[in-house]
């Protein structure tokens, strides 16, 4: 075992910090640390421009292949950008779903003419993307999806029909990745397609969804005859359950100690709060601060583990990596029970009315949607149970 | 960056564990239970001789193997999943490493070649303190005295919680200087079991896979090449010493987690109700899920903490975080597998509750585990007093 980073590599670390040190200021000293998960409705603008300012300077899609635009940069490399990007306070990326979930998709399982027509905007930092998977009656039960896709020949279209929901950021997205049912007859994962949509259309209509928090960040999204161009389908019709879930096999979970380093950055401020107002006296407190420090540290040892490791050649997750989300979620929602109750009595007091909340005040609440959205801990315990244990599935009703 | 085994370490954790899971059978632990010693000194002999395990992490100069804490830590997992009965936890994760850290040239020459070879070591220090609010296991848990007469020293007081301490041949003694405190005036000496003025004691204990001993010293006179380290100051590599087997420890209860999982997953699988198998519930399968995330998280922390340990015993860059690798591992898995024993036992049901079947040796150990070395509260305060009490704005 080796668990420090060679040589080229803490150099290219030292480019990164660098990088960020003299981009990250001016205009955009405002907007770091903001714009993170439950702060994402902040700054937008501000954040848009600054995906530009980073796409200029090489640093989006730092994981894809260069012959997409990508850097090319290794597993440790993106690690290590991932890392500085979070430990400068980079905002929270409006493109990363393009990035992370779109583009490697794109890569993966698209068409040529597809790769060129939708990678570089998303390089470029100017397209920015939404998923569109959820339905109201498609959450846990994601296959169950009824939107409906139908081709109409004399128009070489694809014709959209239906609602989605959760949809993070439809509100300030370009385009929209959307399974849908392209055989009315199928149930379940057969006879679904993978639709790339543009969202700025008669026919699709985004609604914004008031949060816990008082905040919109999701939205539902309602397509009434949305078009899509025959060429917009990613892989044949009926093989959308494949494209949409190709990737989670294959996802190693690089850019999770970018998320682990802004955990961090939360977990200083919560320490920083309880020396400052005494609730670090506190013996059960201090347990609770103990603990969370100690799963954090071992998040970021468990990731290690994952990136080094290998995955099954069926692309099947390790088992360390089948955890993980259910680990991370669990720790991050009892981090924001922490925070609540670091505050103490005071926590219960806004900043100002009707409902502006801290950043500490905000978190509590958001974190409560960690552990639903990208699978409950429930779904997750399933997938545990069976593809890591080979424990039965339920009977299906 | 590259966390994870090589393919000369998994040999030794794949050796390990086949050769375990054929001795260590649920008779060779009860008829190990039942011995004299609390082991089957004829295996104890084969893994010596035969696989030289203890000889693993001694240097080569002293005749031993010269591989790391990291192989160690991969052998000792096997030990803990398969409940091996021995000295082995005493005599090399206490033992020789005291020897390691603390040990002169010569003492190191003459006693790690026969800890290599087969005799036992444990090491003393605590007193019944140890037991006190919550736990109290480092340095100011000694009482026993040391005082210097001539060139020798004169050993007396108490010791309790002396893992295999009745049956050890050498015995590593932690005194103080009297009316010293704390981490003042603490001495570390190696002698013989047999030295005149030791008293032994086996305490009968509720987890009988691993034997205590309470020790009593009167007037033990001891001669100055027995002193280790500088008379008076030896409460840090005390510390050390403390925290390398606490990595050892978790790792021993990291394998006993994962043993948990594993029978209960095989027993769920098997037992029918309902006109099916229990695993197939969710009920069921939540519970599992839960253990196999302990084992798996507790696993990263074992390995984090076995690569910090390695750096410490050759003075690495991360040597340093020994303590804090040591508690977060400690904390981790004490809790990990008690919880994963306690969940094991109910997964069985009316058979977990049995003499006959093994869960309650492992539910019994996690208890002892979790106990020995301090609990999960007792590091994490430990850790608590690093991150808030400090004055240093980092």
């Amino acid at each position: 075992m080796k668990l420090s980073f060679s040589p080229a590599d803490e150099q290219f670390r030292q480019e990164v910090a660098q990088w960020l040190n003299e981009n990250l200021r001016g205009e955009f000293e405002k907007i770091r640390f903001r714009g993170g998960p439950g702060d994402e409705h902040m700054f937008q603008h501000e954040r848009e421009q600054w995906e530009k300012v980073l796409a200029a300077g090489g640093w989006t899609c730092v994981g894809w292949p260069k012959e997409y635009g990508g850097r090319g940069c290794s597993i440790e490399q993106q690690v290590i950008f991932f890392e500085e990007y979070a430990r400068a306070g980079g905002p929270g990326r409006v493109g990363h779903i393009g990035e992370g979930l779109a583009g490697p998709t794109i890569i993966a399982f698209g068409t040529e003419a597809q790769k060129q027509k939708y990678l570089p905007g998303i390089v470029a930092g100017t397209d920015l993307w939404c998923q569109g998977y959820s339905e109201p009656g498609a959450g846990s039960d994601l296959a169950n999806v009824k939107t409906k896709a139908r081709f109409d020949s004399e128009k070489n279209k694809w014709i959209i029909n239906g609602q989605k929901v959760w949809t993070s950021l439809a509100h300030e997205a370009h385009y929209c990745f959307v399974i849908a049912r392209t055989d009315p007859a199928s149930s379940g994962h057969k006879g679904l397609g993978f639709f790339l949509v543009k969202m700025d259309q008669p026919g699709v209509t985004v609604r914004p969804i008031q949060q816990i928090t008082g905040t919109s960040e999701f939205n539902e999204v309602f397509f009434d005859d949305a078009e899509c161009d025959a060429n917009d389908i990613v892989g044949a019709p009926g093989e959308g359950w494949k494209v949409a879930m190709g990737l989670l096999g294959f996802e190693r979970g690089v850019s999770t100690l970018g998320q682990q380093m802004q955990f961090q950055n939360e977990l200083d401020d919560v320490i920083a709060l309880a020396r400052r107002n005494g609730a670090a006296t506190d013996p059960v407190i201090r347990q609770r601060i103990a603990k969370a420090h100690t799963e954090l540290k071992i998040m970021r040892y468990n990731s290690l583990r994952m990136l080094s490791g290998q995955s099954g050649s069926d692309g099947s997750l390790q088992k360390e990596a089948l955890i993980y989300k259910l680990y991370w979620a669990t720790w991050h929602r009892e981090l924001g029970e922490l925070a609540i109750d670091v505050l103490g009595a005071e926590g219960q007091i806004l900043e100002a009315a009707p409902y502006q909340l801290s950043r500490l005040q905000s978190m509590y609440l958001f974190v409560r949607s960690d552990t639903i959205y990208g699978g409950t801990n429930q779904i997750q315990r399933n997938i545990i149970a069976e593809r890591g244990l080979g424990m039965p599935k339920e009977p299906r009703g | 960056m590259e966390f994870r085994f090589t393919d000369e370490q998994l040999m030794i954790r794949d050796t390990a564990q086949q050769f375990l899971a054929e001795v260590s059978t649920s008779e060779a632990i009860r008829a190990a239970m039942a011995s004299e010693h609390g082991y089957d000194a004829q295996l104890w002999q084969q893994i010596c001789q035969d696989l030289v395990w203890p000889a693993l992490h001694i240097p080569e100069q002293y005749e031993g193997m010269g591989l790391g804490y990291v192989e160690l830590v991969a052998m000792v997992e096997q030990m803990g999943r398969y409940l091996l009965c021995s000295p082995f936890f005493a005599t090399v994760c206490l033992g020789v490493n005291s020897l390691l850290v603390a040990g002169t040239d010569a003492q190191k020459a003459r006693w790690l070649p026969q800890l290599a070879a087969g005799k036992t070591a444990t090491l003393a220090w605590c007193d019944g303190r140890a037991a006190a609010r919550g736990g109290c296991w480092d340095a100011s848990s000694i009482s026993a005295t040391a005082t210097a007469e001539g060139d020798d020293f004169i050993l007396e007081g108490e010791y309790r919680y002396v893992v295999d301490g009745a049956s050890a041949d050498v015995l590593i003694l932690a005194a103080r200087l009297a009316g010293s405190t704390g981490s003042q005036g603490v001495s570390l000496f190696v002698v013989p079991a047999d030295t005149v003025g030791i008293t032994r004691e086996l305490l009968p204990a509720l987890d009988q896979t691993r034997r205590q001993a309470a020790l009593r010293l009167d007037k033990v006179r001891v001669s100055a090449d027995a002193l280790m380290a500088q008379p008076g100051q030896a409460a840090t590599a005390l510390q050390t010493i403390l925290d390398l087997a606490t990595v050892a420890l978790a790792a021993e209860q990291m394998g006993g987690a994962q043993q948990c999982l594993d029978m209960a997953v095989a027993y769920t699988k098997e037992r029918s109700q309902f006109g099916r198998s229990i695993a197939s519930f969710q009920a069921i399968k939540h519970k599992a899920a839960d253990m196999m995330l302990r084992a798996e998280v507790a696993r990263s922390g074992v390995y984090y903490a076995a690569c910090v340990a390695q750096e410490a015993l050759e003075g690495g860059p991360l040597a340093t975080e020994l303590a804090e690798a040591a508690s977060i591992a400690k904390s981790y898995c004490s809790d990990a597998y008690f919880k994963n024993a306690g969940e094991c036992l109910q997964m069985h049901g009316g058979v977990g509750f049995t003499w006959e079947y093994d869960v309650h040796l492992h539910s019994k150990r996690a208890k002892a585990s979790e106990h020995f070395l301090g609990t999960g509260a007792y590091h994490r305060e430990r850790l608590a007093q690093h991150l808030l009490d400090q004055e240093a704005a980092e």
